[in-house]
């Protein structure tokens, strides 16, 4: 039944929008003013097309009915991550975790490496994880890092993730293990659900939207996401990832060492020119050796081989140059030995052997090494990934969200996910608005980092449908931009009189209001009366956090600069509230009501419209009451439950590692 | 490489700081060859900040052995570092360069 009111409303928001968006283009800039006409209709085309992305999620939504029950024996390693959250707060979750009903074995892993958590484990019998020595001076990769790590170190068929405050139910794994019996399934994602969130939810801390309609709709096109947390993933398919990441980023790096092997080699012989004929001979010898590899790689051989034998022929021209240098040092001490015997050794003159060479000639040693461009290219020529701390990484490290990045590249190989519609596991959400901005910051930075390295628009291996439902969420996170606009347009109107569209005609209401009120009753059916506002508020009102993570994700992705913040603030921020940090908004807001003021002011002088004045002046109280919400936001003091109790007060701080999603609400 | 020498009462100390490799070897040769035309054939090489040698490296200090041997001098070498210490051993050549604590005692015995 409800599919089809879905649908039918998707159908007329479809319509109603194209017909509103294609008369804005069309019949209604005002050219006159294009330098705020135009910007507004993008932003008012944007916005469409986002609502039609979320009609397409919506119009496949997928309710499951229970799995068939899972296998018995399928064996299970249950992981908690953590970096720095409280000892009792990953105790409280590891301790849940040990009486998980199916069999299973319980992980610690810490990435604070600390030896009061690695008693605690010991002393309850659970499982401990750090990292080892390899990963030391390597990349670390965060939380990908820390679960690529334990995953080497464990051997369970199935893995359900946790972070260190998400408490799961006992029967979490009764619940999601069956949907394993298809066989092509790599992923259930259960909901993320926070314990500590009053009904009013000032932080926009619940997600009923994504972790509902969006995720259902996804679902419905094989596309539910990995969130990162209360999550149960086959093994299987995470190595299958790993593997077929490591052969792809291997020939990557390979080739990349060979095409810059040209240039190096032009610059060393440059260097030599002047120097031993028999360097310049070496050096042609290695620029040989890489075309050659070159030419292998084109013809698809196997990259172990291509580089083995590449290797190998430098190996025997490095010998030879070390031969030269051996052979010519001898000749020196035949002379000093004819000039006077005794000085030079009791037993004559000393040989060196052939093993002496080789060792010289080796990789460490190699006179080759001190033309450093040469060295490196033949470094990178190489199948053991000296860069990484494991060549095999199963969790997707392009991204502060691993989460996702990972989740598409099982989709784009084959594999299925699926959304389970029910909570099982009790987390903690921030409770400071500091806290929460740079958790939604993150959020964003990682989805924007995905989108500008592996776009799903054009990934190999998704359908279309999987394309689009990536694609979905991260043209939410652009909405930073419009959101701009759409706080200028007014007050462009109220204080210059100047207005984008041509005339606030009926044209213009008979158009905008129907579009508008089906947009609504999308959202009321697709969501089934589920509290949809407060996402809607904050996916405008912060705009300065969507801005931020779009442009640093840029510099990120094509400058290569950090992301340029930290970690989460480790504890509630004390002292007064925070202002500083919505410091845009308010600034936003004031312009809002200066311009309001001075509108009416113009309209009372005869200077403007009242139509125009009217719908300007509705358009900023609407804007002022979405950003209203951060007042409260700013003032929140933490959650209160129903008894104030001392004692949890100390497990309510929030988790760095957490994952749910933006914008989309 | 950095090089540099300090002509002293009854010899010269050369102090090599860096990589003796393929492309500071010939380097270190000049530097030799300079000493003993001005005049001195009693050297000291002062490894203490050469963490890494070559062959080529290798070959040039045999090489400059044998200019000053032909100077009618001797080369010596002091402070030797444990990756060149390797190269001496594997080689053998710990036969012919003796190594000494410091530059100081290298010619303290003659």
């Amino acid at each position: 039944m409800r599919p089809f009111w879905v649908r039918l409303v998707v159908v007329l928001t479809v319509l109603t929008g194209i017909n509103y968006v294609t008369w804005r283009w069309v019949a209604s800039l005002n050219w006159d003013a294009w330098w705020i006409a135009v910007p507004l209709v993008i932003a008012e085309t944007y916005s469409l097309i986002d609502v039609m992305l979320f009609g397409m999620t919506v119009w496949r939504l997928k309710e499951r009915t229970p799995p068939s029950p899972e296998s018995a024996d399928a064996t299970v390693d249950v992981f908690v991550t953590t970096y720095n959250e409280p000892l009792d707060m990953v105790m409280a979750t590891a301790l849940a975790a040990q009486r998980i009903r199916h069999p299973h074995s319980t992980w610690i892993l810490d990435d604070g490496d600390r030896q009061e958590l690695r008693d605690l484990a010991a002393a309850h019998g659970l499982g401990y994880v750090t990292r080892g020595a390899a990963w030391s001076g390597m990349p670390r990769h965060a939380k990908a890092g820390n679960l690529n790590n334990a995953l080497m170190m464990t051997s369970g068929e199935f893995l359900l993730i946790l972070d260190a405050d998400q408490i799961p139910e006992p029967d979490i794994l009764d619940k999601t293990l069956g949907y394993f019996n298809n066989r092509r399934v790599a992923l259930v994602q259960t909901p993320q659900y926070f314990s500590n969130v009053p009904d009013s939810d000032p932080l926009g801390s619940q997600a009923p939207l994504f972790y509902g309609p969006i995720q259902q709709g996804k679902d419905g096109w094989n596309a539910a996401f990995f969130c990162g947390s209360n999550a149960v993933l086959r093994r299987e398919a995470l190595m299958q990832l790993g593997l077929v990441g490591y052969v792809k980023e291997t020939e990557k790096s390979v080739r990349r060492a060979l095409s810059a092997s040209q240039a190096a080699i032009r610059k060393a012989r440059k260097a030599a020119s002047n120097e031993s004929p028999l360097l310049l001979q070496t050096l042609d010898e290695v620029e040989a050796a890489t075309l050659e590899a070159r030419r292998q790689l084109d013809a698809g051989e196997s990259l172990s081989e291509i580089t083995y034998r590449a290797r190998r022929r430098v190996d025997r021209a490095v010998q030879s140059l070390v031969l030269a240098d051996v052979t010519a040092l001898q000749a020196d001490l035949e002379e000093i030995a004819a000039m006077s015997p005794v000085q030079v050794g009791e037993a004559g003159v000393p040989v060196v052997t052939e093993d002496a060479v080789h060792r010289m000639a080796a990789r460490d040693w190699s006179p080759l090494g001190a033309i450093e461009s040469v060295q490196a290219v033949l470094d990178a020529l190489s199948v053991e990934r000296t860069d990484e701390a494991q060549p095999v990484m199963p969790l997707a490290t392009i991204s502060v969200t691993e989460d996702m990045a990972t989740a598409m590249r099982l989709h784009s190989l084959g594999w299925q996910s699926v959304y389970h519609h029910e909570i099982l596991a009790y987390g903690l959400a921030p409770e400071d608005i500091g806290t929460m901005l740079t958790q939604r910051l993150r959020w964003a930075q990682g989805t924007m980092q995905v989108f500008l390295r592996e776009n799903p628009l054009v990934q190999r291996g998704l359908k279309m449908g999987q394309r689009l439902m990536y694609f979905a969420t991260m043209w939410t996170y652009l909405s930073g931009f419009a959101a701009v606009v759409y706080f200028a347009a007014p007050i462009v109107y109220l204080l210059l009189g100047i207005l984008p569209v041509t005339s606030l005609s009926a044209d213009f209401f008979l158009r905008f209001i129907p579009f508008m009120v089906v947009n609504q009753l999308l959202f009321a059916i697709a969501g089934k009366g589920i509290p949809t506002w407060r996402g809607q508020q904050y996916s405008l009102a912060l705009f300065p956090t969507w801005i931020k993570a779009c442009t640093t994700a840029a510099r990120n992705v094509w400058l290569g600069r950090p992301l340029g913040f930290a970690v989460t603030p480790k504890d509630r921020q004390s002292g007064g509230p925070r202002w500083s940090l919505i410091r845009p908004q308010i600034i936003v807001s004031v312009l809002l009501v200066i311009a309001s003021v001075v509108g009416i002011g113009r309209l009372a002088a005869g200077m403007s419209e009242p139509i125009g004045t009217l719908v300007n002046v509705l358009w900023v109280v609407f804007d002022l009451v979405v950003m209203s919400i951060l007042v409260r936001a700013v003032l929140y003091r933490g959650y209160q439950a129903d008894e104030p109790d001392d004692e949890t007060s100390s497990i309510t701080e929030p988790s760095n590692e957490r994952a749910a999603r933006g914008p989309e609400l | 490489m950095d090089l540099s020498y300090e002509v002293k009462d009854s010899y010269a100390e050369i102090t090599a700081a860096g990589r003796l490799n393929m492309v500071s070897a010939p380097k270190l040769r000049d530097m030799v060859a300079e000493v003993v035309a001005k005049g001195t054939s009693r050297i000291v090489v002062n490894l203490e900040q050469t963490a890494f040698m070559d062959s080529s490296g290798l070959g040039a200090l045999i090489g400059c052995l044998k200019a000053a041997r032909q100077a009618g001098g001797d080369l010596r070498i002091a402070s030797v570092q444990p990756q060149v210490q390797m190269v001496l051993g594997l080689t053998s050549m710990d036969k012919v360069l003796t190594s000494y604590p410091s530059a100081a005692e290298a010619f303290g015995d003659d």
